[in-house]
């Protein structure tokens, strides 16, 4: 197994974390894993990008230029990005702020409401573990006892009273995802 | 084994300096390696195993506070980018023509100049050739993975120490940022008064007991002849690198009738090339240079007459190509060597290398 995938959105969604608790949670799997985010002048200007590789092999390029799987969280990411889903690949999006959804016809696409379940949970810092939630239930790569550890494993213990509520998002984001188009 | 942790290379490159003992070190901020002196300074090593982490003014005056501690026979480095080691050259020569062991980590930028502060691999001429004034070397490694940003840490340190010469891990902005799992070494004493007196008294500015000359650093000797047999003294050293430590390693080449050859980042984008050249049939292996000075020329000249063909990837316009040609040339060899390369900070895809080969060679 070979999952790579990049998350793209803006800066302060969480898209970072998000990786980085994929990625623990693969090494909790006992899997490769890699995070490479963008850095500088692209995160400065407001958005921010990061490519994970989760792999029961060893991982070659870290850097890629095509995804098996891509989770978009804003219109210029989705500009970007949906390009470089492989054929046959998932695209994963929030229609928030989305003025011309994705149009590819040789990808499978799902659509999360994330933004607003995290308004009706009255939690918007939760909205990257609903949509990360979604993905796990379209690509279940991930157990979710292992994204459990892999929480406790990134964050500090003094945040550690907040995993429930995370994991109380992800269960919401599984629930709520839609697939638009599979092929 | 020991803890598997995730995090970035930077991260691991300050970690590792703590756990193998390192006295010093002194740097000054500059993307994309901040985080190595951040992650010093939050780890707060002063306080756990007594190392000294001290920001300074400036490149320059970092690259000399480090000239002065490794003079005592302490285990100091410095970081910084392209621009930063730029800065530092007259001290990096200053040091390697006082043969004092040290350690310089360059986490290259997209230059010249400020250039940008994406990832490239456009200093490899300045770390192996000299980059300072007079005839120097460094050692040099190149890291491809955060494990190895961990690993060569200490092996820097040791080479460093056993040829009295400074040491340089050349790695880039993109494996500096990337977090990979990694296992940490395991902690390593400093060093005691005693020890560095006992190991290095002949050359340390320990404090001169009365059974010993005054040991003196100093790169100055104006007595032309005095130079030159000191200049001889160093080109020995390098030569005795040349036969005892080239380093590499190597993916598919035993079949290979086309080699890639690519350090750092750039070998891992070529690792992926030669898996997609495979599946189509091409047989492409990759010989990844560890060491860049000593550079493996032998095992370049021992593939040069079973393969049909080199491709060198680099992040840059064509630098170890050079090297390259140098070393099927003294092979005695005529094969190809092509380059391949991208520049300003952007990585070449698996899919460029590929189509490299097919263009090149096909």
């Amino acid at each position: 197994m070979t999952e790579e995938m990049i998350i793209a959105g803006f800066g302060g969604q969480g898209v970072l974390s998000m990786g980085k608790i994929i990625a623990y949670s693969g090494i909790m799997d006992n899997k490769e894993v890699a995070w490479f985010p963008s850095y500088g002048p692209e995160m400065r200007g407001g958005t921010a990008n990061v490519t994970v590789i989760v792999s029961d092999e060893r991982i070659s390029s870290p850097v890629l230029h095509q995804y098996d799987s891509a989770i978009i969280l804003n219109q210029q990411s989705l500009d970007k990005f949906e390009k470089d889903v492989k054929p046959g690949g998932t695209l994963l999006y929030d229609p928030h702020g989305i003025v011309h959804p994705p149009s590819r016809k040789d990808i499978n696409i799902y659509r999360v409401l994330g933004t607003k379940t995290a308004v009706e949970m009255e939690n918007p810092k939760v909205f990257n573990m609903i949509v990360l939630g979604s993905f796990l239930k379209i690509k279940p790569i991930l157990s979710l006892e292992n994204v459990k550890k892999g929480l406790e494993k990134s964050l500090p213990v003094r945040y550690h009273k907040l995993i429930p509520l995370n994991l109380t998002a992800m269960e919401k984001g599984q629930e709520i995802v839609e697939a638009m188009q599979t092929v | 084994m020991g803890e598997l942790r995730l995090m970035k290379g930077n991260e691991v490159l300050a970690e590792a300096a703590i756990r193998c003992g390192c006295d010093g070190y002194f740097g000054y901020p500059i993307t994309p390696q901040s985080e190595v002196m951040e992650t010093l300074m939050e780890r707060q090593p002063w306080n756990e195993t007594g190392m000294v982490v001290l920001q300074a003014e400036s490149e320059v005056a970092a690259i000399n506070m480090v000239y002065g501690a490794a003079g005592t026979g302490k285990k100091v480095m410095t970081s910084s980018s392209s621009p930063g080691v730029s800065l530092m050259l007259e001290g990096i020569s200053y040091i390697a023509g006082a043969e004092l062991p040290c350690l310089i980590v360059n986490v290259q930028r997209g230059g010249p100049g400020l250039g940008t502060i994406q990832p490239s691999q456009a200093d490899y001429f300045q770390a192996v050739k000299g980059g300072g004034h007079g005839d120097y070397k460094l050692i040099v490694l190149a890291p491809s993975s955060v494990q190895e940003m961990n690993d060569f840490v200490d092996l820097a340190f040791e080479l460093a120490f056993k040829y009295r010469n400074p040491a340089m891990i050349l790695t880039d902005g993109a494996l500096g940022q990337m977090m990979e799992k990694v296992e940490l070494s395991d902690y390593k004493k400093r060093w005691t008064e005693n020890e560095i007196a006992e190991k290095w008294g002949s050359w340390a500015t320990t404090g001169k007991p009365s059974s010993r000359n005054r040991n003196i650093i100093t790169s100055l000797e104006l007595d032309s002849c005095k130079m030159e047999m000191n200049n001889r003294r160093f080109q020995e050293k390098y030569r005795q690198m040349e036969v005892e430590e080239q380093r590499y390693e190597m993916f598919s080449c035993d079949d290979a009738e086309y080699i890639l050859i690519a350090f750092g980042t750039s070998a891992r984008v070529c690792q992926k090339a030669t898996e997609i050249a495979r599946n189509k049939g091409i047989a492409v292996g990759l010989l990844r240079p560890i060491t860049l000075f000593p550079f493996p020329a032998k095992i370049i000249g021992e593939l040069a007459p079973k393969v049909k063909g080199f491709l060198t990837v680099e992040m840059n316009a064509g630098q170890m190509v050079e090297d390259v040609k140098q070393a099927v040339y003294e092979a005695g060899c005529t094969r190809r060597v092509e380059f391949y390369g991208r520049m300003g900070g952007i990585i070449p895809s698996p899919g460029e290398v590929v189509e490299a080969i097919e263009r090149n060679f096909l």
